[in-house]
């Protein structure tokens, strides 16, 4: 006979808000013949030559930790490529933290800043971890809403009206999951105003920097001013195919990215060697395989957006990562009613946007890094589905 | 724009002109008329599949055959490459640098056939001055595609 055990997980734990689309997914997994846009991640393999050198330092023998803050090799190369690709300097010794995936340096951000009830306010709707780790560090997620109308941007305006005497931070994701949204400079620069005026963080996770189409990505870090007070999250995953490997990194001043190390090292002690090894090959010479694989998503990202609109899904033009968010305003259903007709009817996966907060009612998330064939048969599906419950 | 429906078309010449209108923002009209410029030009010669033969149970044999020449005055070694590549046999036909001039590609249903060629076609030509015959073991590779199968990922359906 089991011991009994009361109240197993922790309040904290509790607390947290239940994934509603739990059982949205336990469905899609008894199902066979899916075509999934709900996907979060490229469809290419990490490049061969990223792989190549991964296997290589195992054959060598590189399984041993390395020093908490990764290798100096790969915070060298890092160091340079934040120089190079925006001017940017941080000491490689003191102010570059490798970790596992931006999951782990989001946490770890939210745990070395907020003490209990401290205030992050952050986008709504945003990537499903952000209002998390803020809730799992003690603090509260306060939500602004974006809107399809200002193209999902943040609006200053809309955050100072947010800020209290509890406002520790400002959490930004741009390109953003699940919109494909990303901010012009200036819209920035407005937001970095209310930081400084209200003497405020910022934690700017830029996982999807590269993947920008037709537009210039803006390094939050860059704006006047901002280096010392932004948190710049950053990895390898999206840009170089790199997912499985969990491997990113944090830039900010000695002084936080040395709280976070603290945490690091006692919980993480080290991003895994095998995967630091190939993220210094994928800096030191992964650049044509990204904007090879940059073009190609374009040209799906532009069939999607197309096609979504030509089926009668209003989409706004995604100018970043690899989801579009169309509007499925016109079929009278809820975000979570038309996914899960849509999957059982059609067997086409797209995620509601409610996962993604409250802003993602009246849209669904669909990733365009699938193979075209298999994009045009979802289209042809859901403009079935569509047309079948017009109201 | 051309260059963009080019390397469009190279990696899969399916692609419609509507699929590419929208992949690239050009016009329907204008992208079947570069694309029909282009055919004529010869900047894209041929459409064709990329075929392993191995699965269909189909012998074939190929053999790259390096050939030494001595070049002649005027043409050098472009009339015996011509002599060479208007053979049907020869599939590719390369002008090289280093030990040897021209690398063949030649395929035939069996050894004897290639052998032949080599013999009776290739190597009696006035101006070659040798021949090494390298038969084919295996493929694994035939441009650009894996013969041996893709890689296949599997993905997490659905990834928040």
């Amino acid at each position: 006979m089991s011991t009994k055990v009361r109240n197993t997980s922790s309040q904290r734990v509790n607390q947290l808000a239940p994934s509603g689309i739990r059982k949205f997914f336990d469905l899609l997994a008894s199902m066979e013949g899916v075509i999934s846009l709900g996907v979060g991640e490229p469809d290419f393999t990490t490049p061969w030559h990223i792989r190549e050198a991964a296997i290589y330092s195992l054959e060598k023998g590189q399984t041993m930790y390395t020093s908490n803050s990764g290798m100096p090799e790969l915070r060298r190369e890092l160091s340079r490529y934040l120089k190079d690709s925006y001017n940017l300097s941080y000491d490689p010794n003191s102010e570059l933290l490798i970790t596992v995936g931006v999951s782990e340096a989001l946490d770890l951000t939210m745990r070395a800043l907020l003490d209990p009830g401290d205030e992050v306010i952050m986008p709504d709707p945003h990537y499903v971890s952000y209002d998390a780790c803020v809730a799992l560090a003690g603090g509260t997620p306060i939500m602004v809403l974006t809107r399809e109308e200002s193209n999902f941007e943040l609006s200053a305006a809309d955050i100072e009206a947010r800020v209290s005497g509890k406002t520790k931070a400002i959490l930004i994701g741009y390109p953003a999951n699940p919109t494909g949204a990303v901010m012009s400079k200036e819209k920035l620069a407005r937001l970095a105003e209310v930081a400084r005026r209200h003497q405020l963080l910022v934690i700017s996770d830029e996982i999807y920097a590269r993947l920008v189409y037709g537009t210039k990505h803006t390094c939050f870090a860059t704006l006047p001013g901002m280096k010392e007070s932004t948190i710049f999250l950053g990895g390898f995953s999206k840009a170089y195919a790199m997912t499985g490997w969990r491997i990113g990194y944090a830039a900010a001043s000695k002084e936080i990215i040395g709280a976070m190390t603290k945490i690091h090292q006692y919980t993480i002690m080290c991003a895994p060697t095998m995967a630091q090894v190939a993220a210094i090959e994928a800096l030191k010479s992964g650049e044509p395989s990204v904007l090879e694989m940059v073009e190609d998503y374009n040209r799906r990202r532009l069939v999607m957006v197309k096609g979504l609109n030509d089926i009668g899904l209003p989409c706004f033009e995604p100018r970043g990562a690899f989801y579009a968010f169309p509007s499925i305003k016109g079929n009278g259903m809820t975000s979570e009613e038309f996914a899960e007709k849509l999957l059982r009817e059609e067997k086409v996966a797209v995620v509601p946007g409610t996962a993604f907060g409250q802003c993602g009612e009246g849209y669904v998330r669909c990733c365009y890094a699938t193979s075209l064939a298999e994009i045009e048969e979802a289209l042809l599906r859901m403009g079935r589905f569509v047309k079948k419950h017009k109201k | 724009m051309i260059k963009e429906i080019l390397r469009i078309l190279e990696n899969d010449a399916r692609t419609t002109p509507k699929q590419i209108s929208t992949m690239t923002g050009t016009p329907q009209s204008e992208v079947a008329r570069l694309i029909k410029q282009a055919e004529k030009d010869r900047v894209i010669l041929k459409y064709k599949a990329i075929v392993n033969w191995d699965k269909v149970g189909e012998e074939q044999v190929s053999a790259l055959i390096e050939v030494k020449v001595a070049p002649q005055r005027d043409v050098g070694f472009g009339a015996v490459a011509e002599r060479i590549y208007r053979f049907p046999q020869a599939r590719s036909v390369y002008l090289l640098s280093g030990t040897y001039d021209l690398l063949v590609l030649v395929s035939g249903k069996t050894m004897h056939e290639v052998a032949d060629f080599v013999s009776q076609k290739l190597a009696p030509i006035e101006e070659v001055q040798g021949t090494v015959t390298h038969f084919m073991l295996k493929r694994y590779k035939e441009d650009g595609e894996i013969l041996g199968g893709k890689e296949e990922t599997k993905r997490q359906p659905v990834i928040l």
